[in-house]
């Protein structure tokens, strides 16, 4: 199935979750309010005729006002695939787990969790991944600023700007 | 104490196995001893933490831990120019640089809606090939070392010594090459350099067979991998894992055939998979087994495209690179390619500046380790490193 076909499958079934199919980009995708997420989420992976069963990527982006979680899923039975996207606001960044649906979703929302701050409602283990557990902030939000120091280590924090200004002076 | 022992629990990784071993550990919690293992351990590839809580031998429960060796790729990479981040892929899985440039390049070609010559594609696929040659090297070798063979481990490197200094004269890199770049390459190949490629696949043939002989039908070897940690197909398929792993365990997929980019749908090779050929299938062994016969596989496109290239006329490899990267076309788009250790995937968000809004890197060491919690219960520790090194983990790659 296209993805268009794919979302008309999902608009039989969900009328009033306010599905968009968003066909602005090179690979069209749709946004799925998070309230419906884990629903749509388990019929993708359970219908037959969808059959996801494979989570190929999870990718958090900041794009100012939103934070938003893309989810890359992949049938191999049938050969198709689909992109969901999640947008919620930057204040009350909350998103329902699908790692019950797909397991792969375990690291990879914890990592969204780690550098994006993003929260995964109902997670089993919403620890951070990459960084320590005691760090502070989500460095792939695009005001992150580091921390000055972390158990006594100084973060001298080098932001791209200085660098250009210490390029130009030579 | 008297408590273990009537555990009981019976030989031979079962899922009721597992089950008995997760509920036995819930029940008493502090009851059995907590290993660290890692971060600094000759069997983990690298710096990984397995915190392992065992009752006498037998594991309960593998949780790893990550994070040692994070290097903040996908922050760096919003920080620099679309071509500068190059380099920087060179050093997510650093065994296998040649294919993690053409997984970056492809994905930034699709989006930019760059075209590149056959000639290009054809060098392209040949390093690629080549690399996942030196990357297996690098897996079995380490392998054989873990299990405790280590004549194998100096053999393999041998091999992979002759692969480096072909990409020396390749390009000026060894291990961290830079050498395709978005829309072209860095360098053209040198003359006589293909006569050197064929050199080496005849060289290469025969050390198939021998290292058959030498190590992956040895009696010890064989018992010491066959029905350890088996990773069934639809474990494999729920957490991700992806590439020889996928296949050891029976599944035949592989992207270049798949979803075949830079012309792999035009060579002439098979995708070996797991047979249970001494034990179950997905097992250890299988695993091993799927990345020996790959070798061979690779050495037939290597064949191939040398072969072609030899009758093809010369042309300019970096006539299609942009003059500019000032001005890109914006859009999201997520591209895979089949890495030696599975599906490497990048999701670009562009926003038509010179620098790209976001990058996720989806490495397949990453999802490849997430299924060890899953399947290390009811292992035994010497069977956890048996596990490990046969997944083929490089922590570069991991934590990015």
């Amino acid at each position: 199935m296209t993805q268009s076909e794919i979302f008309a499958y999902l608009q039989t079934s969900f009328p009033d979750a306010g599905l968009v199919l968003d066909e602005t980009q090179p690979e069209p995708l749709i946004v799925v309010p998070r309230e419906q997420l884990l629903d749509v989420a388990r019929l993708l992976n359970a219908d037959e005729q969808l059959h996801f069963e494979c989570l190929m990527c999870l990718t958090s982006i900041d794009m100012g006002e939103e934070l938003h979680a893309v989810y890359n899923l992949y049938s191999m039975k049938h050969d198709h695939k689909c992109t969901l996207r999640c947008r919620v606001n930057r204040e009350d960044p909350v998103i329902p787990s699908v790692s019950s649906v797909w397991a792969t979703a375990d690291w990879h929302e914890r990592e969204a969790y780690d550098l994006m701050g993003i929260t995964f409602e109902g997670h089993p283990d919403p620890r951070r991944i990459l960084l320590p557990d005691d760090w502070e902030g989500h460095p792939l939000r695009k005001d992150y600023q580091p921390q000055k120091e972390w158990h006594g280590i100084p973060l001298e924090a080098v932001q791209p700007e200085d660098l250009e200004k210490k390029r130009e002076n030579g | 104490m008297s408590e273990k022992r009537e555990l009981n629990l019976p030989l031979g990784p079962t899922p009721e196995k597992m089950q008995a071993a997760y509920a036995a550990a819930d029940q008493m919690p502090g009851e059995f001893m907590h290993v660290q293992m890692g971060p600094q351990h000759p069997a983990t590839h690298g710096v990984l933490r397995v915190e392992i809580e065992t009752d006498g031998e037998m594991i309960l429960k593998g949780t790893p831990h990550i994070g040692y060796l994070h290097r903040c790729f996908e922050k760096v990479a919003e920080n620099i120019t679309w071509p500068q981040i190059v380099p920087f892929t060179d050093r997510l899985d650093y065994c296998s640089s040649m294919n993690n440039n053409l997984g970056w390049s492809l994905a930034c070609e699709k989006l930019f809606g760059i075209e590149v010559s056959e000639r290009v594609q054809t060098i392209r696929v040949l390093a690629a090939e080549l690399n996942r040659i030196a990357n297996h090297c690098v897996a079995l070798g380490s392998y054989s070392l873990d299990i405790g063979a280590w004549t194998p481990f100096l053999l393999l490197f041998q091999e992979r010594e002759h692969i480096l200094d072909l990409f020396e004269e390749l390009c000026g890199g060894r291990l961290l090459l830079n050498y395709i770049w978005i829309g072209g390459l860095s360098h053209d190949i040198p003359d006589g350099w293909l006569k050197k490629v064929r050199d080496f696949t005849e060289y290469m043939k025969p050390k198939v067979p021998e290292l058959n002989q030498l190590l992956s039908y040895n009696k010890i070897f064989t018992e010491r991998l066959a029905n350890v940690a088996v990773i069934p197909a639809d474990v494999c398929l729920q957490y991700g894992v992806t590439g020889p792993n996928l296949r050891g365990a029976g599944v035949k997929w592989d992207l270049r055939k798949s979803e075949p980019y830079s012309g792999y749908e035009t060579y002439d090779f098979d995708i070996p998979v797991g047979t249970g050929e001494m034990g179950q299938v997905g097992d250890a062994f299988d695993r091993y087994m799927v990345r020996v016969h790959e070798i061979e596989q690779s050495l037939r496109i290597i064949e191939q495209a040398a072969g072609r290239l030899e009758k093809m006329p010369g042309d300019d490899v970096q006539a299609a690179i942009p003059r500019t990267f000032a001005k890109v076309p914006a859009g999201e788009i997520y591209f895979r390619t089949e890495q030696p250790k599975g599906e490497l995937g990048f999701y670009i968000v562009s926003n038509g500046k010179s620098k790209p809004q976001r990058v996720k890197c989806r490495a397949p060491s990453f999802s490849n380790l997430c299924v060890l919690s899953k399947v290390a219960p009811g292992l035994l520790i010497a069977d956890m490193v048996a596990l490990i090194g046969s997944i083929d983990i490089v922590l570069g790659d991991v934590d990015r």
